[in-house]
């Protein structure tokens, strides 16, 4: 159980990784892929939180315990994680505002058709 | 060609695979007991009475992260309303105000105010408990378009000046920069947290200028979310393209 | 230690529900469908990294990662949909 669970938590980030990777390469519809992407960016937040997990540590507030009582998690990667999560979601929104012009200019959201028409 | 295509997909995921989890076998194990910057930084966010060392990271330790951070999300929103601006061959057609079921209207007017103040507390005590300008933020902003589920589009528009908000989006980034150029006048390193005195632990006016910047980064982060939702329900909903017949 | 281990099991629990969410999302190829699966794979992060003694990034993940992004996604396909829809009415 325990030499699972050492690796465990980083092999799922992989896995959701390259899921988000598969979804991306054969997706038919920008949108979509824009949602995979999503994925994608969710596997970096787990691997980043995995790396800074400690056994039987609690959350780094000491708002409501005594500094020193308790082992806590690592606060570094967290701090990198939050940022991450709310640029993340700015950075989607930008690429759905390409979208939405490659919408406009040429009248299809799906990837063959728009190499088609360029070439 | 497609076939072709997915061939070298699954070539391509299988070595990315597999060099990804050589990596992992070889990372510190999951739950493990060293931490050292973990525990440098849960120290040196003590000494500054910070309570929440997440907001110590943020807004102290790593303040300038912080800012290049803001500068991705201000540059990233600004992209956005270059690109879904009206364009000269589009017009704006009033939606017909829609019929909303009374049950809706109720719980959607009664939940707005709670999650508005939901969202300003969270900002507020980003310094003391779980939270901070980023979340506190989205969900302020978020909370105010309730009120396009709640009554109709127009309503939202009247208590959104868009304007305001792109001008508040813009303050807020300065207002980072300046209390970082204050504490250059101050005669220590930009963005250095000497400036206020740390006041005491656990109290909403602790941890020197880490509430500052928090209010900074949480007015930035709502007005940039109104602004980028209110250009895509513009998209989505009032522009529409000129019929060439 | 009895209750280590039982945390133990609520970790693996969070992790597997998150991969699966994540295929789900990914398997499902209609745009709008899939912001409503992005939702709910939103809020199993969020319950992960609550798991993980991460509040501050459960709460970041659950504003934007089941309100936010789920709700750019839905306004984009509306807005390609009605492009679609007026476009055939001038044919």
């Amino acid at each position: 159980m325990s030499t699972v669970m050492h690796v465990l938590p980083y092999l799922v980030a992989v896995y959701v990784f390259l899921t988000g990777c598969y979804g991306l390469a054969t997706s038919r519809n920008l949108v979509h892929a824009v949602g995979c992407l999503a994925v994608c960016q969710s596997a970096t937040y787990v691997l980043l939180l995995a790396v800074g997990y400690r056994d039987g540590g609690t959350a780094p507030v000491f708002s409501d315990i005594r500094p020193g009582s308790r082992p806590v998690v690592d606060p570094v990667v967290q701090a990198l994680t939050l940022t991450d999560i709310v640029v993340g979601a700015t950075v989607t929104a930008l690429l759905l505002a390409l979208v939405l012009q490659i919408a406009k200019r040429h009248g299809t959201v799906d990837p063959d058709e728009l190499r088609e028409l360029r070439g | 060609m497609n076939r072709l295509r997915l061939w070298l997909l699954a070539l391509g995921g299988a070595g990315l695979a597999a060099l990804l989890v050589a990596a992992c076998l070889d990372l510190p194990g999951f739950g493990g007991r060293r931490h050292p910057y973990g525990d440098r930084a849960v120290h040196a966010s003590l000494a500054r009475h910070t309570a929440n060392t997440i907001a110590s990271v943020n807004f102290d330790q790593r303040a300038y992260d912080t800012l290049g951070e803001m500068s991705i999300l201000f540059a990233a929103v600004l992209g956005c309303a270059v690109l879904l601006r009206q364009a000269r061959d589009e017009h704006r057609a009033r939606p017909r105000p829609a019929e909303v079921a009374r049950p809706v209207r109720r719980y959607a007017l009664l939940a707005l105010p709670v999650a508005l103040v939901t969202g300003l507390y969270v900002i507020a005590h980003g310094q003391l408990s779980p939270g901070g300008g980023f979340q506190g933020g989205v969900v302020a902003a978020t909370a105010l378009h309730l009120l396009y589920l709640g009554a109709d589009y127009s309503a939202l528009e009247r208590v959104r000046p868009l304007g305001v908000h792109e001008i508040s989006d813009a303050v807020a980034v300065c207002a980072y920069v300046v209390l970082g150029l204050a504490s250059v006048l101050a005669g220590t390193a930009f963005l250095a947290n000497t400036l206020l005195p740390y006041g005491t632990f656990n109290t909403l006016s602790s941890g020197g200028s880490v509430p500052l910047l928090n209010a900074a980064v949480g007015m930035e982060v709502a007005s940039a979310v109104v602004v980028l939702l209110a250009h895509f329900i513009d998209q989505a909903v009032e522009i529409e393209e000129e019929h060439r017949s | 230690m009895g209750g280590g281990d039982v945390y133990d099991a609520v970790i693996v629990v969070a992790l597997l529900l998150v991969a699966a969410s994540a295929t789900a999302a990914v398997v499902q190829r209609d745009p709008a469908r899939q912001a409503l699966v992005l939702s709910f794979s939103g809020v199993v992060l969020a319950t992960l990294f609550t798991v993980l003694q991460a509040p501050d990034v459960g709460l970041s993940q659950l504003a934007v990662g089941s309100a936010l992004t789920p709700l750019l996604i839905m306004l984009s396909v509306r807005k390609i949909r009605r492009r679609g829809r007026s476009k055939e009415d001038t044919r």
